[in-house]
């Protein structure tokens, strides 16, 4: 098996699926030539060709429109928004031309294309580079979204993502690009979009996170295990749908639960989760479930990125608050 | 004064061009009035944005800065088009845009606190005709056509500019606001620095039209082509759209044809997609070379001035960026404040989390 970073692994996705599917397009600002702005395409149009692997002009609408028209015609296009800020311009496209096509034609045409773009905070990016905006895609039916947290899920995701028939948006977090590397195996292999992984046992409290904050979660975990409180980590994989019946299962065991996201508090998946739990299993609770997510402000670009983020310890104070109550 | 050509149809256009690489004035009709003081101004300026620019890039790999475009190449479109404005003008910025900001009137260290992420970076002075740099490519050129439409109902005759580049013209946006400022008749300027690249993305992979100037047409206004690397076109160029402007006669598009001569930003490698052929076939128009030549012929400008001015601006780049940097530091409890007039009960709660 390789090690790769998740970059790496992501670029091996689209490899392997150019390679076997001559309908999977990329496209994108600077995808083309040299590799977008992260490198994350890197080669792949010096070995599949300016037809499969190509730079557009810069226009967001456009790119999300053309995704739709080449679904249309039996392409299956990874189409690249370069920045998570820049899906305004191409929300149009996305959550209601490409999420709903499948239901417009009444079956007769769909949307299989992954709309792939990189976000996160803790980079010290620019304004507009980094925020979460998954709960506003996750609020659109008809589109899935996909947040993988470390390098094996990122391919196996991706990959499903890409056979899907349906629309995926599939969020990189910046952070995690180059944060450490894991065993990939080569080929093909797919993650089932929609499940849940429990990446970490425990039976006080249950933590329900996805993307970088799976990594937060398991430092507090780590830390809270010292003082003997065995905490059970969550990473969703796919924020919609959220894998509710691996969540339940966890709380009928922990009955106490967190969720931690990125985003801003309010109206997100931390809060879609809260309510799935409240109908699926109120009666499981000991405490009531709390949210740890950034502030209902505008992110903070560089200067308190830092402060603003979910950090441990804040978790740590969240755990004991359910841990007391 | 005989006018700008701005008709243009399916052929190529010639960029107005009023200064020879070797500075002298090749096309009279077109030089625009310029005192000496006003000339020594203006070298001044793009001398100090020059030097700036360096130190900027300094400062940026030392980690005091945090987001920032270098703009060396492209002093001429930058001051010379603010130049051919007014204080009650508005300048409407792209990232890149920041000299015109500053020489519109933003302190240098609200441009450095900007780009350290510092929300007072953007508490644009009273008086002071600017909005903060736009990081979404061509949002800013719909608020240059609202606020021009502002002047035009309020009766002012002030003009509103907006600035993108070659890649942004490819925008929605760009289209979008061009026909409305030709729809609505509107006292507003877009101006294209086509410097070649959208990051690595060169013109040609950008648009098969023959020039950006063509794409005013479709919105029924005037299109200009202008030499970027040149001073004079440049000022000539806006200063006659902005009379247009004020006179009620409407909006203008120009392009200018420009280059720089960094990479796109701090975190790129421009040798992945251009050559070191262009980048020196480009260093010899240099628009503050070509400048000096002019001027140094006129007995208005020496080595001595160069050097003096350069020493100037480093002097005043370190202390403003030591002004930055001593700005108390942004609290939580402060971005919470400033989301909205009266803050609402559940933000009050919210700032319990970092206390
Ligand atoms: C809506 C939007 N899409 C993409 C980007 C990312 N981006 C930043 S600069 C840039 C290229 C801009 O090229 P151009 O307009 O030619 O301006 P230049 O920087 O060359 O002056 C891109 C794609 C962005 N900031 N906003």
């Amino acid at each position: 098996m390789a090690q790769m970073n998740m970059k790496e692994a992501i670029r091996d996705a689209m490899r392997v699926e150019l390679n076997r599917d001559p309908n999977v397009l990329i496209f994108g600002e600077d995808v083309g030539n040299v590799g977008g702005v992260f490198r994350v395409t890197e080669g792949l149009q010096k070995d599949f060709g300016e037809d499969r692997v190509f730079d557009t002009p810069l226009a967001e609408s456009a790119i999300g429109g053309l995704a739709v028209g080449l679904g249309i015609q039996g392409f299956r296009p990874i189409a690249e928004i370069q920045f998570i800020g820049f899906i305004f311009e191409a929300l149009d496209q996305i959550v209601i031309q490409a999420a709903r096509m499948r239901w417009r034609s009444g079956g007769k045409y769909n949307a299989p294309i992954v709309f792939r773009t990189p976000f996160g905070g803790g980079v010290k990016a620019a304004e507009l580079h980094t925020d979460s905006l998954e709960g506003l895609i996750a609020q659109s039916p008809g589109i899935k979204v996909v947040i993988p947290s470390n390098p094996y899920d990122a391919k196996g995701l991706l990959i499903a993502s890409i056979r899907d028939n349906d629309p995926v948006f599939f969020m990189e977090h910046l952070n995690l690009y180059h944060a450490f590397r894991a065993e990939v195996p080569e080929g093909e292999y797919t993650v089932e979009l929609g499940k849940a992984n429990v990446v970490r046992e425990g039976s006080d409290v249950t933590i329900v996170t996805y993307g970088l904050m799976v990594h937060t979660a398991v430092k507090a975990a780590e830390q809270l295990e010292k003082e003997g409180i065995k905490v059970e980590v969550i990473d969703l994989r796919t924020v919609s749908p959220i894998d509710i019946d691996t969540v339940m299962e966890s709380v009928k065991k922990t009955n106490r639960v967190i969720v931690l996201q990125e985003a801003q508090k309010s109206a997100g998946v931390a809060a879609e989760v809260i309510a799935q739990i409240n109908e699926k299993g109120i009666l499981h609770l000991e405490a009531p479930v709390l949210r740890i997510a950034g502030p209902d402000t505008i992110y903070p670009f560089a200067q308190i990125e830092d402060t603003w983020l979910p950090n441990p310890a804040r978790i740590i104070a969240g755990v004991k608050k359910v841990l007391d109550f | 004064m005989s006018k700008v050509p701005y008709e243009v149809y399916t052929e190529d256009v010639e960029a107005l061009s009023v200064l020879s690489p070797d500075g002298e004035v090749i096309n009279k009709d077109k030089m625009p009035t310029l005192t000496d003081d006003q000339l020594k101004e203006i070298m001044y300026r793009m001398v100090f944005t020059r030097t700036w620019d360096d130190r900027a890039v300094n400062l940026g790999r030392q980690g005091r800065l945090g987001f920032y475009a270098p703009v060396s190449g492209q002093e001429a479109t930058m001051i010379g088009s603010e130049f051919a404005l007014e204080k009650e003008d508005f300048v409407c910025p792209g990232y890149r845009d920041i000299p015109q900001l500053v020489w519109h009137g933003l302190p240098l260290y609200q441009a450095f606190l900007y780009s350290r992420g510092h929300q007072h970076g953007g508490q644009i002075p009273d008086g002071v005709n600017v909005l903060m740099p736009q990081i979404i490519i061509g949002a800013q050129i719909l608020h240059a056509t609202g606020i021009a439409m502002g002047f035009k109902l309020k009766k002012q005759k002030s003009v509103a500019i907006t600035y993108t580049g070659d890649g942004g013209s490819s925008e929605g946006d760009f289209y979008e606001g061009l026909n409305f400022a030709g729809r609505f008749k509107l006292p507003v300027i877009f101006f294209v620095q086509n410097n070649g690249y959208a990051i690595t993305t060169p013109f040609a992979k950008q648009t098969a039209a023959k020039s950006i100037a063509h794409k005013a047409i479709a919105a029924g206004i005037p299109g200009v082509k202008v030499d970027g690397m040149d001073i004079f076109a440049v000022i000539r160029a806006v200063q006659e759209a902005a009379e247009r402007g004020r006179n009620g006669e409407g909006a203008t598009l120009i392009e200018a044809v420009t280059y720089r001569f960094r990479p796109h930003s701090l975190s790129d490698d421009a040798s992945k997609y251009r050559s070191k052929e262009e980048e020196g076939q480009w260093n010899e128009k240099d628009p503050i070379a070509r400048l000096a030549k002019y001027l140094e012929k006129k007995g208005l400008w020496t080595e001595e001035d160069t050097l003096r001015v350069r020493e100037e601006a480093k002097a005043t780049v370190n202390e403003q960026i030591k002004k930055a940097e001593q700005t108390e530091k942004m609290t939580i409890s402060g971005l919470i404040d400033t989301m909205f007039e009266v803050t609402p009960k559940h933000l009050e709660e919210q700032k319990a989390d970092f206390e």
